[in-house]
Parts: structure tokens; C-alpha cells; sequence
């Protein structure tokens, strides 16, 4: 099978994870915005995305994205490593226009996945779990004031859209890479809007997370 | 202006593959500015020769920045400081006088050390065995305006055929990836009508024999377009990728 046995198969399975997980961070920052306009609002998406077989086929879905996505980062990365062998460069230089995130793509991902564990565990495993356990829950705001409520909650959050932005620029043109649209031209347009799109989204969780912290 | 120039030299000292190697230092006096890094090199060479000792084994040929046969990962670059220039190109004016210079054989599990600086670069020549030519014979030369290619393509097709197969992008990239010499190869026929006719087959082969040899997958980083001196662009990788994807999915 191509997509496991040729690294540029396996290269698409992590643009196409990749680029589905930018398009659910880019949605779940959005609606956690509306928590600061209404908490009607939020509370009412919160239960639409409660225990309906939507809800739950969306979150497998996603599950999937992100287990396939981390997988093939430890796959890829392990084979890198061996590719390069065992023996560093004395001296070794980083070219002007080679990205930092670029060559710490894993370890970017993996404080990530450290994040999200947290988040889960505060988020999800109160919420959509138990309802699908057939208890009963809290509107979705209330998680929200008691997390962030805990004075540790916003840097560690903060640590984690910082790795997100980073991971980001450089994820999303490289998606791109990988997928083959990509040339000349657009390779400079596509890093540019990599930024853009990683800053606001990394920059919106941000302040939402302040905001939660500070004025709810 | 010339002018001379006293510098340290460590260079990577290996008496063969399965030896232990290590760095060597050699103080370098009053080398002019306008020596090759090859030529300073040789200077070396005979003084070790004139003592008895074993001189240091590095690849070059034509001297001229077309063979790729010259390496050597200079101070963290491979082929030296300057960009779009191969090693043989590099003089000793990219230096300071006192200057250590640290003297690395390219690195990567793909090319095996031979001895001292030299590398093992036979996994390029069967990735080119596995596919990098036109199978078919295109007879004498038509009239150039039989076949008509848009002069972008044509430009394309040049700049990546430029490549001289040395290596250095491999050398250069952490995930020990050779991406950027297979893309050039890809592209230089695949821009082209005579060598359209078998891009898939192409790039299909060439890929599986670079996975095969165990080169690594593309994060795309660009530290090989950064540092190849031939300035192949990133854009060629993503244009193997387009060729390959296109092919896998048309089967
Ligand atoms: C919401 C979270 C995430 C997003 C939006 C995301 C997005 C992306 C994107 C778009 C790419 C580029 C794919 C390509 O170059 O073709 C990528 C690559 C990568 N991701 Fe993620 N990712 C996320 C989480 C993770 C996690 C949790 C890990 C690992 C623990 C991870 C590890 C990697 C690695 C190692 C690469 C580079 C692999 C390669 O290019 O070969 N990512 N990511
Ligand atoms: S792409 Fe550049 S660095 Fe790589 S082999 Fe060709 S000329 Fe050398
Ligand atoms: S010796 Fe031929 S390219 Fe340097």
C-alpha cells in the first residue's frame, strides 16, 4: 500500500491530517468566541455537541485525525532519524530561511499532545463523556469559569497555542508541499498565509483564554 | 586584493569505513587568499606526504563546479560558506585570518564513509539506474521548431537538469532526505515532451529506489535548496509529489 510503504504516500497522510486538524482548530477557536459574547450561545453548541450521533460521529472522526496524524509523526520522524544516522556534525549551521518550527516539528507536537491530554481531561471528560454515560451535565460555561478559575490553567495554556503557532507555520505550507500544490509563486504566498492563519488562530485561543481567566 | 592568511584546519580523519574516526587539527601558515579550498587542501596534502604521513582522502574532478564529485561540510555548510557555489569553487578570501576551519565529510546514513572525507555516493547513481533517463531512441536531432515547448517549461526543464548530483542537499537535511537531487532529476524530463511519455514510470521508480536506499521522509525544512550550489528551487519537490501522487492515483 502506497500510502504506508513510500514516504511521499506517507507524507500525504500527514498533509491531509494536518491540514483537516488546521480546519478543526480554525472552527474551535471560533466557537469558543461566541463563550465571550453569549453564554446562551455557547451553552446552546455545547449541547448540540453533546451525546447526538453527529456529536459522536464527528469526535471519532477527529479522534482518528489526530491518532493517524501522531503516528505517522513518531513513524516518519523514527525513519528520519535512522536516515540521518547516528554520527551529528561538529559544526552545523542553520541556513537563513530553514524555519526553527520546520526541524522541531515533533517536539512541537508532543508538548501539543501534553496540552490537549490536559484539556481533555478538564473539557471532554466532563462533558461529553459522562453525558454519553448517561449522566447528567453542566451547561458548557461552567467549565469554562472553573478551569480557568485555577491561577496554572492560562500559562500552561498559553505554553500550548505557543507550540500550536508554531507548529502551524510551518505545517500548513508545508501541507501543501506534500500535496504537490505548490511552485515558485505560491510557495511564498502560502508561507505568508501560514502565518497569518497560525497568528490568528494561536492569537484568538490566546485571548480568549486571558479573557476567561480574567473577566468572566 | 591578495593577501595571506594563517588559520587551524580540524578536519575528520577515518581510515575506513568500519574505523573509529576523529578530528585531526593542522595549523595552516601564510596560505594566500586566492588559493582554492581544494588547492589549500593539496598545499596540506604534500606537507603530510613530506613527513611521512598519510595524506587526507577527499573527492574532487573537474575543479570547475560541474562534475559534483567535490563535498566536504565546511563550518556547517555544506560546500563552505558561499552559496551557488560548489567546493571547488570556494577560495580561502571566505576566511579570517586565526580562523578555525572544521573540515566534515558529508554525513548520512545513505552515504557511508569510505575514508576520511570521502563518502559512499552509489545510492544516487541507482536511484538515476532506476528510472532518470528517456528509455526510448529519439533519433537524429528534428528541426527545433517540430517540437514546440513554451520557453517558461524550457527554462524550468535547464535550471533543474543544472543539477550535478553532489549530494549536498542529502548532507544538508536533518531527516537525511534526498528529496531535492531526485525532484530535479524528476522534473528535468517531466517538463519536456520527449520525456512526458514515461513521467509516471519515472517517478514512481526513482521514488521507491530513494525509499529502498533508506534516504529519509521530507519535512520540508529547505535546508537542501538553501545550501545546493546549483540553487535547485523547493519547487521541485513539490512538483514530484504532484507527479507521483497523480501517478498512484491514476492506477
Ligand atoms: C491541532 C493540532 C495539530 C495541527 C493543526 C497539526 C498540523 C500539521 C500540519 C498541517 C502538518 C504538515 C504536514 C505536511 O508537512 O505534510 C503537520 C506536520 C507534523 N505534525 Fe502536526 N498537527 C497537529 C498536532 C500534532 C501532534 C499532536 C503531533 C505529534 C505528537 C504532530 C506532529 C507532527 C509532525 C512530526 C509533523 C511533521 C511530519 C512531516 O512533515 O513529515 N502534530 N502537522
Ligand atoms: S539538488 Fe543541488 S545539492 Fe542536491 S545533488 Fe543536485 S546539485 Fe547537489
Ligand atoms: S570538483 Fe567537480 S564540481 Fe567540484
Amino acid at each position: 500500500m502506497w500510502l504506508t510503504n513510500s514516504s511521499v504516500g506517507r507524507k500525504m497522510v500527514m498533509g491531509v491530517t494536518g491540514l483537516f486538524l488546521v480546519l478543526f482548530v480554525t472552527f474551535h477557536v471560533l466557537m469558543n468566541a461566541v463563550a465571550i459574547f453569549s453564554a446562551e450561545g455557547y451553552n446552546a453548541i455545547c449541547s448540540f455537541l453533546g451525546a447526538n450521533w453527529y456529536a459522536i460521529l464527528g469526535t471519532l472522526v477527529l479522534a482518528a485525525g489526530f491518532v493517524i496524524h501522531i503516528i505517522y509523526s513518531f513513524w516518519l520522524t523514527l525513519q528520519n532519524r535512522r536516515a540521518r544516522g547516528n554520527d551529528a556534525y561538529q559544526v552545523s549551521k542553520r541556513p537563513a530561511n530553514v524555519e526553527w518550527a520546520s526541524q522541531n516539528m515533533l517536539v512541537l507536537g508532543i508538548i501539543v499532545v501534553c496540552f490537549m491530554i490536559v484539556h481533555l481531561v478538564q473539557f471532554w471528560a466532563k462533558m461529553q463523556l459522562p453525558e454519553l454515560l448517561g449522566e447528567h451535565i453542566e451547561p458548557g460555561m461552567y467549565f469554562i469559569e472553573t478551569t480557568f478559575s485555577q491561577v496554572w490553567v492560562l500559562p500552561v495554556y498559553l505554553i500550548g497555542f505557543i507550540a500550536l503557532w508554531f507548529h502551524m507555520t510551518h505545517g500548513f505550507w508545508s501541507a501543501f508541499q506534500s500535496l504537490g500544490a505548490n511552485n515558485s509563486i505560491w510557495l511564498e504566498r502560502l508561507k505568508a498565509t501560514s502565518n497569518v492563519w497560525a497568528t490568528i488562530v494561536c492569537l484568538l485561543f490566546a485571548i480568549e483564554a486571558i479573557w476567561f481567566t480574567f473577566m468572566l | 586584493m591578495e593577501s595571506n592568511i594563517s588559520f587551524t584546519l580540524k578536519v575528520w580523519r577515518q581510515a575506513g569505513p568500519k574505523e573509529q574516526g576523529g578530528f585531526k587539527e593542522y595549523p595552516m601558515k601564510d596560505i594566500p587568499t586566492d588559493t582554492s579550498f581544494l588547492e589549500m587542501l593539496d598545499i596540506l596534502n604534500e606537507q603530510l606526504v613530506e613527513k611521512g604521513e598519510e595524506p587526507i582522502a577527499f573527492d574532487h574532478d573537474c575543479r570547475e563546479g560541474i562534475c559534483g564529485m567535490c563535498s566536504l561540510y565546511i563550518n556547517g555548510h555544506p560546500h563552505g560558506p558561499a552559496t551557488g557555489a560548489t567546493t571547488c569553487q570556494l577560495y580561502m578570501r571566505r576566511f579570517h585570518d586565526g580562523e578555525t576551519i572544521t573540515v566534515e565529510p558529508w554525513r548520512s546514513a545513505a552515504f557511508p564513509i569510505i575514508k576520511d572525507l570521502m563518502v559512499d555516493r552509489n545510492a544516487f547513481d541507482k536511484i538515476q539506474q532506476a528510472g532518470g533517463y528517456v528509455s526510448f531512441n529519439c533519433g537524429g536531432a528534428q528541426d527545433a521548431n517540430a517540437i514546440l515547448i513554451p520557453k517558461t517549461a524550457a527554462d524550468e526543464a535547464m535550471d533543474s537538469a543544472t543539477c550535478i548530483g553532489c549530494g549536498a542537499c542529502v548532507a544538508a537535511c536533518k531527516n537525511g532526505s534526498a528529496m531535492l537531487f531526485v525532484s530535479a532529476k524528476v522534473s528535468q524530463f517531466a517538463l519536456l515532451p520527449q520525456g512526458r511519455a514515461e513521467a509516471a514510470r519515472r517517478v514512481k521508480a526513482m521514488v521507491s529506489k530513494m525509499d529502498e536506499l533508506g534516504f529519509g521522509n521530507c519535512t520540508n525544512t529547505g535546508a537542501c535548496a538553501a545550501e545546493c550550489p546549483k540553487n535547485i528551487k523547493l519547487s521541485n519537490i513539490a512538483r514530484l509529489n504532484r507527479e507521483f501522487l497523480c501517478a498512484k492515483f491514476k492506477d
